[in-house]
């Protein structure tokens, strides 16, 4: 590769969205980003879902990450993918959700437009893998 | 609607996807940033720089906000450096940027030295131009002032604040190697701590004992040298409570006015633009290097050729540049 090949470097927004101030896992899941290369923006705690779209779009990332350990999931995830929408950004960004989510909420944030959900356990170098090979094409 | 005019309409997402492609150097970028020159010119572009820990992104968070106090929009650069061995990055100055969330006409975009590629500067200077040709009002450059790469960083910037923390002669240490040369403010922030007095006389002395500005010079020559000259003023903040803030602004705008009734600014765009053409040339000198070497099926002939002593470093990088080197010559011979 020659020095001034292009350089698509992933970009992700590590986002905690609403009350849960738990946030060892997002720290955990960063970290993991960035030795895998990627460029990790972190929202810090108890962002709203404006501010975690506003982030997102200004930093024009291919993955969104939001932990979410409250159980408000069915709320506050349909609203940041509607957000998306709105500035024309859901199509080309893979929406994931890590923390705990039950099994039967899983179906409706799919429909909602989440690409994948990651439950305690799972491994970081899984989720490094996934994003490599679900990372939209720009 | 193309990508140019989608940033001119306005249109957040495209102007976050113009800055992609710059970082990025994707296909295009150049004609994109080509296209956004002609609307370019009307930002005020202010740097940051300082020392991790100084206080950099709390500063910048309140400027925003009292810019948009002011009715001014908006946008910041804020560059965190990359690990050199994975290029990974944690980008962090967003957290504190509290004061303006929610708000779209503050753009915040987080940036990374991306390992030692090179290019930040020229990144930087085409991010700042799509922001201006956004029709942001201010554009705010923050970075780590720790290394000629960042200082080249915050030289696309017309107003340059250099942030000190009090209470380390060890911050006036670094000041001395070359950033004192280009701050227009200095803010000493966390004023409220120990050994803030002491941080600020030293400052005072080594300004004192600066190197002597251009304008120096013509002291004799000049009719007017107190509108010539500017002094860096010192200024004292608490940035996380807001204090001194206002003054900063101050300072910018007594700043910039001195820009203008000087002619620095022009004097100043001038060289940047020289420097930039140089620095682009470079590149793309290098560029064509890294072709022909590629051409020529490596270096590895030549590595070999110089490890056994029959040729040498030199003899090998003349013979690689022979073809440009007489494509110029014969270039010069056409025109006369």
């Amino acid at each position: 590769m020659s020095a001034d090949a292009a350089q698509r470097t992933i970009r992700c927004l590590v986002a905690k969205v609403g009350l849960d101030g738990h946030d060892r896992g997002a720290h955990v899941i960063a970290r993991a980003m960035r030795d895998a290369g990627f460029e990790v923006i972190y929202s810090g705690l108890h962002r709203s879902p404006d501010e975690i779209v506003q982030a997102a779009v200004q930093e024009d990332v291919d993955v969104l990450g939001i932990s979410i350990l409250s159980g408000a999931h069915n709320t506050l995830v349909p609203k940041v993918i509607e957000g998306l929408e709105e500035y024309g950004a859901d199509e080309d960004t893979l929406v994931l959700v890590g923390g705990i989510v039950p099994d039967d909420d899983t179906e409706r944030l799919r429909a909602a437009g989440v690409a994948e959900i990651f439950g305690p356990g799972t491994a970081t170098d899984e989720l490094i893998e996934y994003i490599r090979e679900n990372v939209p094409e720009r | 609607m193309d990508l140019v005019e989608s940033l001119l309409a306005g249109e957040h997402r495209a102007l976050a996807r113009v800055i992609s492609k710059i970082e990025n150097r994707a296909d295009g970028y150049r004609d994109l940033v080509a296209q956004l020159h002609e609307h370019t010119g009307d930002a005020d572009v202010i740097g940051i720089t300082g020392s991790p820990g100084a206080g950099k992104s709390t500063l910048v968070d309140k400027l925003a906000a009292d810019f948009r106090d002011q009715g001014e929009t908006v946008g910041v650069i804020a560059i965190d450096p990359s690990s050199p061995f994975t290029g990974g990055a944690v980008l962090g100055d967003r957290i504190r940027m509290g004061s303006t969330v929610g708000d779209m006409d503050v753009f915040v975009r987080s940036m990374s030295t991306r390992g030692s590629l090179g290019g930040l500067s020229t990144a930087t200077r085409d991010a700042v131009r799509a922001l201006d040709a956004f029709g942001k009002d201010k554009i705010v450059i923050e970075t780590v002032g720790a290394g000629q790469n960042e200082i080249d960083v915050v030289r696309a910037a017309d107003t340059v604040a250099v942030l000190v923390p009090p209470g380390s002669g060890d911050d006036i240490q670094m000041l001395k190697a070359g950033i004192l040369e280009i701050a227009d403010v200095f803010v000493v922030n966390k004023a409220d701590r120990d050994g803030a007095d002491r941080t600020i006389k030293q400052l005072r002395e080594m300004l004192q004992e600066g190197p002597a500005t251009a304008t120096h010079h013509d002291k004799e020559t000049s009719e007017d040298d107190t509108a010539d000259a500017w002094t860096p003023p010192i200024i004292e903040t608490v940035a996380n409570r807001g204090e001194g803030v206002g003054e900063v602004l101050d300072a910018f705008a007594d700043h910039a006015e001195y820009l203008d009734a000087s002619g620095r600014r022009a004097e100043i765009d001038r060289l940047r633009t020289a420097e930039e053409i140089r620095t682009l040339l470079r590149e793309d000198v290098h560029e064509l290097i890294e072709t022909e070497i590629e051409a020529r099926g490596g270096l590895q002939s030549a590595i070999d050729r110089v490890v056994a002593r029959e040729s040498d470093p030199y003899s090998v990088a003349d013979e690689i540049l022979e073809p440009i080197v007489s494509a110029f010559h014969d270039g010069r011979a056409d025109e006369d």
